[in-house]
């Protein structure tokens, strides 16, 4: 009798066996299918970015002399000229920039981040929109703001256009990241008796650093690279100068005036101006990663 | 924080801090780099103009020049923001001068917020027409008629009868023609177009003239930039150019039919020459391309060409500011500034223009009502 | 990870300033938000004021109107919405599964070593002025359209289409490309940081029930990181959308509505940033800034689009995750 009743036990024990056999080459042949994919997605996500640095290294690292980091320009016609200005200016005005787009951008995101209401999805799909803008409306809108009521041009009302270029952005990385924040760390804080001023100081923004620094480098990188906002505003000068309320020269502004020029020189100019944007934002990138790992390291 | 004993030496460096600061804020505006100060009259002035980006090259290098040789106290920011934008900035007085590749009609001039405004032409320019076939020569001969008609999509093959009929001893390839126009407005279109409309009255009635066009046929390239990128990458390609641009680039032109009937090849001599065929040019009468006349000048000119334009108010409130202002540009017109013109393969005005921007700088009037150029700067440049 | 405890009789601990209150708080925030909301209502209100000139001459005809002249001050702007809903499409074709391929990678299959420097390459694509990939996608990537992609693809699926005369490498499939890459690592850098930071309970969880890594990837973190990968589409689209320069440079710039990949067009952004500064005749400046306005109304129409696409395939997806 014992052997009749343990027979169909057996054979369905093998049945599953079998099937979680088979299912398994299938699911394993489709996982290696997957990490293939998505290794080649990288790898095609590469080729444009080799093709592009390298190109551009060809034609902007003839410009690069210590004449083109340490000089002001001078005119086609005339050697020994630089981009010392358009460097200062570049910083003096993203740095403005910044310094209204940071703290407005990571307000805005903590609004966002801590409510669900019909307001917040308003402004979130309102950042979405803007995000789209294309840069020269945003120039014309500095223009108009702050050029013709002040009657003059001004690094100022650059400023202002590029920080409204990178405002979107930073909005919406920053409150991507600090969504990611695992809410019972959100909930310890505050069940220990901390306001949410401090839990958002002290849990939140920490805990979602990587994510705000890519948001922050996202945001540098569209904004120090936009020329648009600055041709109504800044609009570039020959000379150096320190005043945000004057004009000023910038980088991307080196880049778009030179490289619509005939001459091979000035192109070069801008072509070099160009390769040292990029080298900028590659530095920026490995040195604020190396210090939100060291950071976080601490922390732990 | 003991402030007693320490307040003198503080208060030294806080002198000297605020002595370099302001030396350091002090520096643009006596010209960074050039330290001359051998040459300089008056109180330092700072200029601003905006507009074409044709002028550019040639102003960054006069004001440079003048601010070196003549006076170092003149120092000039320039926004190359296109035309259109030099026009705005100086209709609503935001800069003391505007530059516009296409003069300011009575449209825009009516928009002008401090009163009249004064033209003078600044510098002149000639329009290359580029081909990319390889197997054809350079400076094959070409009539405005046959353009237009190309431009207007009617001949689509390089081996069409009418070209093998200017140019007899060439054998032309089978291939398509693309053409390639300018995408952006520009006072290259400008000139492009009024000289297609004065030959072709096809283009005339369904074109027209203007900065931007709807175009019948062609791909647009992005400034000069795009146009000679384009027509250097695309064999069969066809596009126009200012001529610093192609000559600098080395492209293959043709040489346009002007109205003698002769083959000119675009180059300064024969762009000035056609130039010099109308010397009393006007905002409102401008256009210079293709004039006939009985002179030898006719017979060696470049049919398509255009001036490019300094707009200023003719009453101007602050004496120091505009008689700088004018001197500089008598020196940009005349041979002191256009030889530098030249040195950038701008054609430099010639004689009879320069009269007339000489005629239209002496409409500037200062707030006394008198005219600010002075017989000395005349003497001194006006050569 | 340390949090802001006072404890008072702890040794070493210094005496932190009073946390400011819930109130004060909730209101600074809502005050900043005020503050971008008021930015923005200034900035759609100054376009909106631009452009009426246009749109009270025109009337509707603006929107479906086909042509674009100058000399005669007709104006409509159908051709260019429908460039850059064109351009739009092709890159975010590419760039969405491509970017959520690589971001997989790089948050979950790639050692960490690598992981650092191909995500720091990847941001770089960020940092590369927009003139540079207009002239690169010029000057290189066009001749190599027109040389090798271009009679590929033609060989492949049979037909050219019209294309301004003869085969010229700028066109629609070129600016789509340069704009794929453009938005790419703004898809890539977001959506990697939300697919990492998918909590490791979960995936280690789905593991111990004998998941290979393909089914952990694509039924429990991709649902997961649903709503980052869904910013990551809405940011790297609006670049698609507003993108000026590149596109400008590289897509023919020719105001008709074009049916072949390989037709020459032009696109919202790219009028406006050709014609701006030239724009004296009357009307041309206000419908410049009216096709302005009018890019505005498709952003917000592509972002709803997108929400409610996304929307749907996670509801289905995490259906099938939950089962």
């Amino acid at each position: 009798m014992s052997v009749l009743t343990l027979d169909p036990i057996l054979t369905r024990r093998a049945e599953i066996q079998r099937t979680a056999e088979a299912s398994l080459g299938r699911r394993q042949r489709h996982s290696r299918l997957l990490v293939g994919l998505t290794g080649a997605c990288v790898l095609v996500s590469l080729v444009p970015l080799v093709a592009v640095i390298a190109y551009t290294i060809e034609r902007g690292a003839p410009a690069w002399s210590v004449d083109f980091f340490s000089h002001a320009p001078t005119p086609e016609g005339i050697p020994g000229g630089g981009i010392w200005n358009s460097i200062v200016g570049s910083f003096i005005i993203d740095g403005i920039a910044l310094g209204g787009a940071i703290p407005l951008g990571l307000l805005v995101a903590l609004f966002l981040a801590n409510s669900n209401s019909r307001v917040a999805s308003g402004i979130r799909f309102v950042t979405d929109v803007l995000s789209g803008v294309p840069s020269i409306t945003i120039g014309i809108f500095a223009y108009g703001i702050l050029v013709t009521t002040l009657h003059h041009f001004s690094a100022i009302a650059g400023s202002f256009g590029v920080g409204l270029i990178m405002l979107p952005i930073m909005i919406r990385a920053s409150e991507t990241s600090i969504r990611t924040v695992p809410t019972d760390l959100h909930e310890a804080a505050l069940s220990l008796g901390a306001k949410n001023a401090a839990v958002a100081r002290r849990v939140t923004l920490p805990t979602a650093l990587p994510g705000l620094v890519t948001g922050l480098l996202l945001a540098v990188a569209r904004g120090a690279g936009e020329s648009a906002p600055l041709l109504f505003t800044a609009i570039g000068s020959q000379y150096l100068t320190t005043s945000p309320f004057g004009p000023m020269a910038a980088m991307p502004l080196t880049v778009y005036l030179n490289g619509i020029q005939a001459y091979p020189d000035l192109q070069q100019i801008a072509w070099g101006t160009g390769l040292l944007l990029l080298c900028i934002v590659l530095v920026l990138s490995v040195s604020s990663r190396i210090a939100v790992a060291r950071l976080g390291r601490i922390r732990r | 924080m003991r402030l007693g004993k320490r307040s003198g030496s503080v208060a030294a460096l806080k002198v000297a801090a605020v002595g370099a600061a302001s030396m350091v804020f002090a520096l643009p505006l006596t010209g960074a780099g050039a330290v001359s100060v051998n040459h300089s009259s008056g109180p330092p002035v700072a200029l601003t103009g905006a507009g074409s980006t044709f002028d550019q090259p040639f102003f960054t290098l006069g004001f440079y020049q003048y601010n070196k040789k003549i006076n170092s106290n003149v120092t000039v920011t320039y926004a190359s923001i296109g035309s259109g934008g030099g026009q705005q900035q100086i209709e609503s007085n935001t800069v003391n001068f505007g530059a516009t590749d296409v003069p300011m009609l009575t449209a825009d001039l009516a928009k002008a917020t401090a009163g009249t405004i004064v033209q003078v032409p600044v510098d002149l320019g000639g329009e290359a027409i580029s081909y990319n076939v390889s197997s054809l020569p350079q400076g094959l001969h070409l009539t405005g008629t046959v353009l237009a008609e190309i431009y207007l999509g009617q001949i689509t093959n390089w081996d069409d009868p009418a070209l093998r009929a200017l140019n007899p001893k060439v054998s032309f390839p089978n291939q398509a023609i693309t053409v390639v126009h300018r995408a952006d407005g520009s006072g290259t279109s400008y000139a492009f177009t009024n000289y297609l409309s004065d030959v072709n009255s096809t283009w005339s009635s369904k074109v027209g003239v203007g900065k931007t066009v709807a175009w019948p046929v062609g791909v647009g390239g992005q400034g000069n930039e795009g146009v000679a990128g384009l027509v250097a990458d695309t064999p069969g390609a066809i596009g126009y150019v200012e001529l610093d641009y192609a000559l600098v680039n080395h492209f293959k032109y043709f040489a346009m039919q002007n109205l003698r009937g002769k083959w000119i090849l675009p180059t300064l001599t024969s762009v000035a020459d056609d130039a010099a065929l109308h010397p009393h040019v006007s905002s409102t009468d401008f256009a210079i391309d293709d004039l006939g006349g009985p002179t030898k000048l006719a017979e060696a000119a470049y049919p398509i060409d255009t001036y490019s334009w300094l707009a200023i108010y003719e009453d101007q409130t602050n004496a120091t500011t505009a008689t700088a202002m004018v001197d500089l540009f008598e020196w940009m017109t005349h041979s002191g500034g256009q030889k530098y013109a030249k040195s950038l393969d701008y054609v430099p005005l010639p004689a009879a223009v320069q009269a007339t921007a000489q005629k239209a700088l002496q409409e500037i009037l200062g707030p006394n009502g008198k005219p600010l150029l002075t017989k000395a700067a005349i003497a001194k440049y006006g050569k | 990870m340390t949090v802001g405890i006072r404890n008072p009789g702890t040794a070493g601990q210094p005496r932190r300033r009073p946390a400011v209150p819930n109130g004060l708080y909730r209101a600074g925030l809502s005050v900043a938000a005020l503050v971008f909301v008021a930015l923005l209502v200034a900035f759609v209100v100054d376009l909106v004021v631009q452009a009426r000139p246009a749109f009270a001459h025109f009337g509707f005809s603006f929107i479906t109107g086909t042509q674009w002249n100058p000399v005669t001050a007709h104006y409509g702007a159908l051709p260019f919405i429908v460039g850059t809903l064109e351009t739009t499409v092709i890159a975010m074709v590419l760039a969405i599964p491509i970017g959520l391929g690589a971001a997989l990678s790089l948050s979950h299959l790639l050692p960490s070593r690598t992981r650092a420097v191909i995500g720091t390459a990847v941001e770089m694509l960020a940092a590369i002025p927009s003139v540079v990939y207009g002239l690169w996608g010029l000057l290189v990537l066009a001749p190599w359209a027109r040389t090798v992609i271009e009679p590929a693809v033609a060989f492949v699926f049979g037909h050219r289409g019209p294309g301004g005369g003869s085969e010229i490498g700028v066109g629609l499939l070129l600016a789509g490309l340069i704009l794929f890459v453009m938005v790419l690592p703004t898809m890539v850098a977001i959506s990697r940081d939300v697919l990492a930071a998918v909590p490791t309970e979960q995936i280690e969880g789905a593991l111990a029930l004998g998941a290979t890594k393909g089914q952990v990837l694509s039924r429990v973190v991709i649902p997961h990181a649903r709503a980052g990968i869904l910013g990551a589409i809405t940011l790297a689209t609006g670049r698609a959308l507003g993108e000026t320069m590149a596109v400008t440079m590289v897509i023919g710039n020719t105001p008709a509505i074009t049916h072949s990949l390989f037709g020459t067009t032009a696109t919202m952004a790219s009028i406006i940033a050709n014609q701006f500064t030239e724009a004296t005749e009357p009307f041309h400046l206000a419908s410049l800034i009216a096709i302005a306005v009018l890019l505005l109304v498709v952003a917000a129409l592509v972002n709803v689009a997108a929400r409610m696409l996304v929307r749907s395939v996670g509801r289905s997806v995490s259906a099938i995750a939950v089962a």
